[in-house]
Formats: C-alpha cells, structure tokens, sequence
C-alpha cells in the first residue's frame, strides 16, 4: 500500500509514505452497553487480527469522543480526530451505527547519520477531512447499494446476518480503497456525460423506451458509452453510486482482459446474420453454455416506501453499456437472457457504431487535440456533473493525476472554504514559482483551474486572461470555426457535455456585451 | 361486426328521368351532364349536370334518332350527331340566331364515330378515317376545319381533363394513338401498342373499347388495360395494365394491378384509388399504384384492402318513381344497367341515377393491419385528417407490447409529410421576399393537404387526452411524447413549446424530477426563445419542492412525498419555467392547466411576479416563500485574493519543493 514519492527516484535520502489505513471498523453502542460486554458493540474490525483488548479499548475512545463531543452540539457530532500519527474519521450511517475509519498521516523518513533510527515527520497537515469524510461515507454507500441498508440485514437475520454482510463485503472492500490517490473528485463523487447531440441523445431514448416496453421486466435503464453517463432511470442518488461501482470496479475489472487481448469481445458463434458484439457484464458469460447459471448481483436502490432490491444486468456491445434493472422477486432465466441478447445486442451495436462516429466526426471537426493552456477540474452540483482534464483515466488500481499532490491539496482547501459559505466566490491562490489557482463557485458550479504562466503577477493573471474575474459563469463553445462562438449563461449547459465538439472557456459579462456589440451576427446563444 | 364497406356512392346522385322507348339517355363525360331526350328533342331535352346551374331544359325540332348530344364547355354551343356524316349545332349564346346549322364531316364515304368538345367553340370529329378539328363560328354559323388527319380509326376515347383523344387503328385495334388538343392547336403524340394475351389468326379486331379507359391519378395521365386472362397465355387470372401517357416522349407500361379472378370488371379512379369492380362476385377492389409492394421490381400491385362490396345503397323516397308510402328500396348493386364512367362515376340509366363513387376512409382503418402500410395510404387521401388522428389514439389506446416501434414509424411518415409542406411553404416565402424579378413563372403558394398533420393537430386530438387517460403506465406516455419529440428533430422541425409542457407535466406528476433534469441537461427540452444575454437576470434559482412545500397550496396524500425526492435544485429560464410551475400546479390540484403560448422574456418576468390561483381560487403569491425569484439585482461575488497564502500547508513552509514531480 505504500506509495513511495519520485523524490526517492531523485536521489534525496528521504522516504515519503502516503497515507494508509490503520483500521476500519463498524459499531453500535447499544449492542453492549453493560461492562463486560463490549465485544457484542463490535459488528465488524479491520484488521481482524488485533487484538480483542485493543478493539474494545479503540471502539471505547470513539465511543467516547463522540459523546464527549455531543456535549457541545448536540445536533452536529464530531466527524473526525487529528492526531499526529493519524486521524480518525467518524460516521453514522445509521441511528446508533458508527463506521469510524482511522488514517494514518502522511509522513517523511529522514535517515539520520552513524545508523541511528530515522528521524519519522508526520504532516498532518497535508490530509483533508472533506476527502477522507466523503471516502467513509461513500464505503457506507457502497454497502447499502448491494446489502442494503444495516437495519434490513437487523430485520432479516439479525446481529449475526449483520456482521457475516459486514464481513463478507468490506472484507474485499477495504482492499479496493486506494486512500494515496484520493482527492477532490471523491468529494464531489461527480458523474462524468457523455457529450452528445440531442439527436443521438433521441435515438437512445428511443432505444432505451423500446427494450423497456418490449421487455417489461425491466424496471429502470441507464445507458453509458464510454464509461460516461448518457441516461439514467435511476434516481440521481441512487445512480451515484452505481455509477461510481461501474466505472471503478465493473468496467475497469472487464476490460483489462480486453486490452490484454484475452477473451476477445468479439463472439465466436454468429447466428444468422445478426452479427453483433453484445455480452453480458455480469450473470452468464456464455449463453450457450449449458451449465451458466443465470444469477445476477442485487442492488438496492431506492424507492417510494423505502428502498427496492433489483437484479442488476450490465450488457455491453463494443462502448455502449446498457444497465439493466428488474425487481429482485422475478427469477430470472435462460429463455429471459436469451430474449435479451437477441433484442439488445444487435440495436446495441448499431447504437454504439452512431454514437461512435458522431463522436469521431466532432473530434475531427473541433481538430486535432491541442495541449491545453490550463487544467482544470469542473463540478455541477445540482446535476453531479464533473470534469477533469487532471486525472487520468481511471482504472481499477490506481487513479493518476497529472499534477502534483500538493497543488491537488490547495484544490481541496478552496473546496472547503467554498462549502463555509453560500455565496458565490473567487479564490486565487499562487502556489509555487509559476503556478496560479483559481477557484470559482458560481450558483451550483465549482471551476479550478491550475494555470502556469510565466512571471504573471496578480494584475496580469485577474486583468487579462479571459478565466478571471468572472461575474457569471458564461460558457463560451467556440465551433469548429472560431468565428461562431456560442455563448451560454444557462445551468444546463455544461462544458462537460460539450468539450469534444466543442473548445470552451468562460469569459465575463463585459466581454459578453462586447462580443453582442461587434459581432452579434456571428454568436448563438444557447439556452 | 365493424363496418367494412369502403366504397359508397354518393348520398344525392343526379336523378334523370330513366330511359325507356321514348326517352333515351345520354351522358357527357367531359361536363358531366346526362341528356335526356323524349322523342328526338320534340317533347323535351333536360340537361342533369353535377350543379343546378349546369342544368338546362328545352325543346328542339325532331329530325330523326339523336345518336350523340352534347354541350361545348360552358353550355354555349349544342352538338347534336343524328346521322353517320354530319353533326349538327344550335347556339346557347344569348343574342346569336337559334337556328340549326350543319357540318359534314370531311373526308368522303367516312361516317362519324363521334365528336369532342375540346374548349368552347373547338370541336373534333373522329371518322372511321381520322379526325377533323374544327373551329366553330356561331355568329356565322359556320365551321372552319383547323387540321384534319387521316387514319383507319376501329373507336376512340376521350379524357376531358387533358384533352387527349385515344384512337385505336390497324386490324387487330391494339396500336393506339393519341392525339392532344390545346388552344387551337392539335399534337399528334406518338403511338404505342398494347400487348395482347393471345393474337388472334386470322387478325381480327381483339382489343375492345370497354377494355380500355383513361384517367388521370397523381397529376399524371394512364391508360388503363383491362386485360382478361387467357387459358393459352400464361396468366390465370386477370389483371389491369397501366400505360403512362406523358405529353413528350413515349408511352411505358409502369404498373400492373393483379385481380387475382376473372370474369367482368368495370374500373374508376377515386382520390387518385384505381377502383376495380367486379361484377359476378359484386365486389370491389382498390390499387393505390404509390404503394410499393416491397419485393417486387416491376410495379406489380396487389388490392390495398381485401375485396369488399360497395355500401347497400337504398333509393330515397323523393325518387321520380316512388310513392311517398313505400319505404326506400335497395337498389341493385353491381346491376348489368349500369355504365361506369371516368373517373368517378356510375350511372343506372334503368333507374334514373348518376352517383359519384367515393372511398370512406375509417373503415379501411380495421382491414389494414400494417400500420405502416395504413399511413402511407391514409397521407395521400384527400379526406385524411381525422382519420390519421383516430388512428394515430387508436395505436396510443392499444399499448399492446411492441407498440412503440409502429409508434415511431407512424410519427416518422407524418413528419415527413409536415417537413416537406414547411420547406415547400419556407422556399415560397423566399421567393416572394426575394420579389417577383427573377422567374415571373410566380411560383404558387403550396397547398396544406388533409395530410399535413402538424404539432398542434397532434397535440389536440391525440396526445393531450392520450396523456390523461388512466390506466396508461407513465413510463408509455413518456415513451410515446419522447418518440414524436425525436421523430420531429430528425426532421428538423423546430418542437412546439406545448409539447415541452406536455412531457414536463407527465414528469412532474410522477415525481420523475432527475428524468426532467437529464431531458434540459442534452437540450431534448430546450427553450423556444433564445434568452437574451443582456437580461441575463432571467436566469431563476429555484428549488421545485419549494413551491409545493408552500403552506398554502393543497397537498393531496399521494402527492406529499414530493419535496423529498425532488431534493435538489433546479433552475430553469422563465419560459421553462413557466411550464414546470404549470406542471407542478397541475400535479397538485389536478387540473390541467392550459397551453400558454411560449413565454416571452418580458410577459414571463410578469406572470412570475405576479399572482397565481391555485384551485381554491385564493390568490397564491408565487414570489412566497421558497418559490421563484428574479433576482432584481445580483450580488456580485465576493472576491477573494490569496497570493503566497499563509498557512497554507506545502505552498507556505516549502514553496520550492512543490515543483518537483509535476
């Protein structure tokens, strides 16, 4: 688990260690409340093989601190405990359910000379509550998606059926959580769209109407290309989370095999002329085999009286993955799978091959890809839009960033004083020798920018680069010919939804009226 | 059982005096008008035309059997052909001599077939040895020969509306040659053969006039052939053959209609409808020749609709030959008396009526499964537009599973037929603006057809009770509206608001907020108004469960779980907003709350401002708490500089070491 800095390939004597996770555990206080029975609050305790003093006396000071801190606002109890070796992250999911989840702090290892043990600095400082905060609350999330919530598994089969959940899904879990490369975008917990025009967007409308009215099992739809959004059936929260698990776990877990050149996409067996390159994610890998079983992951999602629990069919053809969801009380069988995939696949496929050439032609149109001049992280709250051209593609172990961590941190520290207030605000920060930040929370939306410009000063950076001083967000979506810039104050238009078309850049009101005085002929507004 | 006669004659025919030893009967094609002369004109002529003012009684000399009789166009000059070698002509023009004069046909030993009226005073003579074209004098009471031509003629037909003259020549009577008349002028078009079942040795007359007719259907002129079977030719049953006479070039055989029988038939054109009647089995069948039958090449056409017998027609009391006591008796369909005219018209000269043939429309809707199919012969019928609708709520009604593709299909052909109207209508509007300089050949506003169903017409006869029908699953109804929505981009047809309003309502009363949120998010909602950026204070920030959280609107039950699952903020421009407030007051007190015309910025900030009623009929403030607001003056954003900021972590304590690894 530990990371280890370029630093050390640079030759410095110096070790860095990331942070890690000590432990991680899930209690509830009214399970053993007399002495001597401490062990029964314990549901669940990572790693397990501490020993059993050392979980009571652990559970006991959260137990504690939690309390002690209710004292002093009753409404608000402690999220987390900074220690200098590590920090502690509280949680309760649930009335009475706590998920504490304890971080060690990054630190540096200095050797010291004449073999003396190293000088160890920890820098406590470095690590952001909100990160580490929405990383415990997604675990619970994450959970609650597949087991529901812990009071269903109380109802059902109690404290034991409770803790054999708890153990069997953190167990694999925790293993998962790469705590080093958790950032921003763990607190936004954002949904990448796919651009699209509104026609493609029709036709998979259509597309997604038709398979839910022929196959009337199916409950809700959600259509992904490219590991990217397009539509959801579920609800905003609901597909949150299950589009985090897909892009992180699902995704990534299938299409490492593929890149290796494994087990090729493309089927073998072609019946007819209906060649198509649809398979299932999950449930049957092979529909001929006479041995598949047809048994699908259950989700819970939920829904007017509390939650529902859904089988969960994730169906691919080429990009396209169509998501699938039927109530959990149907079985599900071969003839039903087999219906699907001679519906699906063959209007899958052809759905992927239009969406992929509408977007290889806007790609070409918007020109070949330019290094940008900045980067930038955006985020929407109110439709879970995000944005990166800082990370990279995520994969399954790790998520990589092209900046350094530490610019990374100051991103995390305007998203907090972003979250004290609610009005909208502007923070430049100038972080190194030639690096600028700038933050911007406009209504509902959050811009960073990280900008390496040579020797700016403030004036410069605020006076003439079109990202500064902005009034309101103005989204201008420069078309293939620069001439014909398009100009967008409305929420719904997000860069996000329109950068591969499209180049954008936000400019001010002033340069808006400019733009309408000069050349008002040549400029949509888009709304 | 459902009504399946698609075929009616028409409810008031032309009622003549029927023909009898003293009364013969005569009809005129090109105006329509039956003659019927009592004793050779001595005791009355009474004209029938389609209108009373086409209608003309009077009295002339008897001079022998009248063989023909008819008026020139517009009732001026009277042609009556009592013997094999002249015509004979009487003035109807006011103020001009009433006398009879005469004219011989040209060419000796040639008797007349018949003549034609070309134009009001243009009349052709066809002689078993060619046509004579003449020009009428009535002042002078002479005729002048414009052109005269000499061939063998067998008989001749005549198609008013084009004025062409079919002559049938050589032995066999298979080589047909048309000739056009126009203004004065008469063009010879080159001739062409039917192709005969059997050729018969030795040759002899074998192509019948009664087999052959004229019409027009889509604007463009066919020779109809009605070719019977054969048992030495290899076809089993009989079939009509079309020949496309154009005005230049050559005559082709462009479609074939199957019969799929034998026996006699009678044809005529409805609504651009080849209408087959076939005597012995007393049923009718229709060809559209537009309807391509998917596997063939050729354009061989099977009946549209199965065979089915005209509608019963009973003969009204009013009738010449009924007492007032009888009741209304059958008339005989299909009767051996009857003679078939084109294009529409049969006459029972036995019984006194000329009727007008006329498809209905609604019951071909049941005999026609394919949907498809049904729409492309629905769109080109000239009484379409209800029939559409119905059967565009029927489809809607039905919501059998694997509906929604027929749904789209069905969307799909009525677009089509809307855009093409709308590029027609746009291309004219630039023309016009352009100004009449260029191409004085004044281009002509298009003509809306029945078929042209636009957003509106869906909108009220279809969709708005189709959305608030019970016991249709929500997710239907969306489907259905988000597939007209898609069908009207793919033809680039800018959406009407109220369609907007109509999908944003259904959301809203189901509480499917993150569906409405996703639909504005790809623009499938978009606005109709562009919003202005200069007044960009437009732009509201509003939560939705805000304004049904307002105390004072009524909550009923299955609507209180709203606000919590709309639990995010929506913002949306005035005119969207509108619509979602609409929405929103609708799926509270239930009503439905009218189509408003899409918002303008400045009336929307006003009705906005303004008050609303819910359906108490209280005034609601909608400015209340947690409902929209304009922001009348937007506070500018705090601006923060932090340059070199203390305390900040790795930029503060190591400001160099940052560079490193980026």
């Amino acid at each position: 688990m530990l990371m280890i800095s370029p630093k050390m390939a640079s030759g410095m004597q110096e070790k860095q260690y990331t942070p890690s996770l000590l432990s991680f555990f899930i209690y509830n206080p009214t399970f053993g409340p007399r002495e001597g029975e401490e062990e029964k609050k314990i549901l669940f305790y990572h790693p397990s093989d501490v020993e059993k003093n050392e979980k009571i006396r652990n559970v006991g000071l959260c137990e504690a601190i939690v309390q002690f801190t209710r004292t002093f606002c009753p409404t608000k109890p402690a999220k987390s405990l900074h220690t200098q070796k590590n920090r502690q992250f509280f949680f309760e999911p649930e009335e009475n359910f706590w998920m504490v989840m304890v971080v060690r702090n990054p630190m540096i290892e200095k050797p010291n000379k004449d073999g003396k043990p190293p000088t160890v600095e920890y820098q406590e400082e470095e690590m952001l509550d909100t990160v580490y905060g929405a990383v415990v609350r997604q675990c619970y999330s994450m959970y609650k998606l597949f087991n529901g919530t812990f009071s269903r598994a109380m109802q059902a089969g109690g404290v034991e059926l409770l803790m054999q959940k708890l153990e069997k899904f953190f167990y694999r879990y925790l293993q998962t959580l790469h705590l080093q490369s958790c950032d921003l975008l763990d607190v936004f917990g954002g949904i990448s769209f796919f651009p699209l025009d509104k026609m493609t967007y029709l036709k998979i409308q259509s597309f997604v109407n038709r398979v839910e009215e022929s196959l009337s099992l199916i409950k809700y739809t959600a259509f992904l290309y490219n590991d990217q959004l397009i539509w959801s059936g579920l609800e905003q929260d609901d597909m949150r989370i299950l589009y985090k698990y897909l892009t992180t776990s699902l995704f990534p877990r299938h299409s490492e095999p593929e890149l290796a050149g494994r087990d090729s996409p493309m089927r073998p067996e072609v019946a007819g002329n209906l060649l198509h390159y649809g398979r299932f994610l999950t449930g049957p890998t092979n529909l001929k085999d006479p041995e598949a079983k047809f048994r699908f992951p259950k989700i819970f999602v939920s829904a007017e009286d509390g939650y529902e629990e859904l089988h969960l069919i994730v169906y691919k053809a080429m990009s396209a993955a169509a998501c699938f969801m039927i109530s959990a009380s149907v079985e599900l069988t071969r003839e039903f799978c087999e219906q699907l995939d001679s519906l699906v696949g063959p209007q899958l496929t052809l759905l992927a091959s239009d969406i992929c050439e509408q977007f290889t032609i806007n790609r070409r149109i918007s020109g070949p890809e330019k290094e940008p001049q900045f980067k930038f992280i955006y985020f929407n709250h109110m439709n879970l839009a995000e944005k990166s051209t800082i990370h990279m593609r995520k994969t399954a172990s790790v998520c990589l960033t092209s900046v350094h961590p530490d610019l990374m941190k100051i991103l995390g520290d305007i998203n907090c004083d972003f979250a004290r207030v609610d009005e909208d605000e502007e923070i430049i920060v100038k972080a190194m020798t030639d690096y600028w930040v700038v933050g911007k929370k406009s209504d509902q939306r959050e811009l960073y920018v990280i900008l390496n410009q040579k020797n700016a000063n403030l004036i410069e950076v605020n006076g003439t680069s079109p990202l500064f001083g902005i009034k309101q967000m103005y989204v201008i979506l420069t078309k293939s010919t620069p001439s014909v810039p398009v100009i967008s104050s409305s929420p719904y238009v997000d860069p996000c939804l329109f950068f591969s078309p499209f180049s954008f850049f936000f400019i001010t009101l002033e340069e808006v009226k400019r733009l309408c005085a000069t050349q008002f002929n040549n400029i949509f507004f888009l709304d | 059982m459902a009504e399946e006669h698609y075929l009616e004659l028409s409810e008031n025919p032309v009622q003549f005096e029927h023909a009898s030893s003293v009364n013969n009967v005569f009809f005129d094609e090109a105006n329509k008008q039956v003659f019927a002369v009592r004793s050779g004109g001595a005791t009355g002529v009474v004209v029938k035309g389609p209108d009373d003012k086409s209608s003309v009684a009077f009295r002339m000399d008897d001079k022998g059997e009248v063989k023909c009789i008819k008026f020139s166009i517009g009732n001026k000059i009277l042609a009556v052909q009592r013997t094999s070698k002249s015509v004979d002509f009487i003035n109807f023009i006011p103020d001009y001599p009433h006398t009879e004069f005469s004219q011989e046909c040209k060419t000796k030993n040639a008797s007349i077939l018949g003549f034609c009226w070309t134009n009001w005073n243009e009349v052709v003579f066809i002689t078993d040895q060619g046509i004579e074209f003449y020009q009428v004098f009535p002042d002078k009471r002479s005729l002048k020969l414009l052109k005269s031509q000499s061939i063998n003629v067998n008989w001749y037909q005549y198609c008013p509306e084009t004025a062409v003259i079919l002559l049938s020549t050589t032995v066999q009577g298979n080589i047909l040659q048309p000739f056009a008349f126009r203004n004065g002028t008469m063009s010879k078009m080159s001739k062409f053969e039917i192709e005969l079942p059997v050729v018969p040795k030795p040759a002899k007359l074998s192509l019948s006039e009664r087999d052959i007719a004229m019409a027009t259907i889509y604007g463009q002129l066919y020779v109809m052939y009605l070719k019977h079977h054969s048992r030495t030719a290899n076809s089993p049953s009989a079939e009509v053959v079309l020949y496309h006479l154009s005005r230049e070039g050559s005559c082709k055989k462009s479609h074939v209609l199957k019969l799929n029988t034998t026996g006699k038939f009678a044809l005529n054109i409805v609504d651009n409808l080849v209408v087959v009647h076939h005597q012995s089995s007393q049923t009718s069948l229709i060809f559209d020749i537009k309807l391509k039958e998917p596997d063939c090449a050729l354009n061989i056409h099977q009946p549209v609709l199965p065979a089915r017998s005209i509608h019963p027609y009973r003969i009204p009391l009013s009738g010449p030959a009924a007492v007032p006591s009888q009741p209304p008796v059958p008339c005989q369909l299909y009767s051996s008396s009857w003679s078939v005219f084109q294009p529409d018209i049969i006459i029972s000269a036995s019984e006194g009526y000329l009727w007008y043939l006329q498809v209905k429309l609604p019951p071909t809707v049941n005999l026609l499964q394919d949907k498809g199919k049904l729409m492309d012969f629905l769109l080109r019928r000239r009484e379409c537009k209800m029939v559409i609708l119905s059967v565009c709520s029927q489809i809607l009604e039905v919501g059998e599973k694997g509906s929604l593709p027929v749904v789209a299909t069905v969307f799909d052909k009525l677009n089509q037929v809307y855009k093409d109207y709308l590029e027609a209508e746009q291309s004219y509007t630039q023309a016009m603006e352009s100004g009449p300089s260029r191409g004085s050949a004044a281009q002509k506003r298009p003509v809306r057809t029945q078929a042209v169903i636009d957003q509106s017409d869906m909108y009220t006869h279809v969709l708005s009770s189709f959305t608030e029908r019970k016991g249709v699953s929500h997710k239907f109804i969306i489907a259905v509206l988000m597939e007209y929505i898609r069908s009207l981009n793919q033809f680039q047809i800018t959406v009407q608001h109220y369609l907007y309003e109509l999908v944003i309502k259904t959301l809203v009363q189901h509480n499917l907020f993150y569906m409405l949120h996703q639909f504005l998010q790809y623009h499938v909602l978009s606005d109709s108004k562009p919003l202005v950026s200069s007044n960009q204070e437009l732009i509201l920030r509003r939560r939705v469960c805000g304004s049904v959280d307002a105390p004072h609107l009524p909550l009923s039950p299955s609507r209180a779980r709203l606000p919590r699952r709309a639990g995010y903020v929506h913002r949306f421009s005035v005119s969207l907003l509108n619509c979602v407030l609409s929405g929103v007051f609708a799926a509270v007190s239930g009503e439905h709350v009218p189509t408003r015309t899409p918002a303008v910025p400045g009336h929307a900030e006003a009705s906005v401002h303004g008050q609303r009623r819910d359906h108490r009929g209280s005034a609601v403030e909608a400015a209340g708490s947690g409902c929209a607001q304009i922001h009348p003056q937007r506070r500018w954003p705090r601006q923060r500089v932090c340059a070199e900021v203390p305390g900040r972590g790795a930029a503060d304590r190591r400001p160099d070491a940052v560079l490193h690894g980026v």
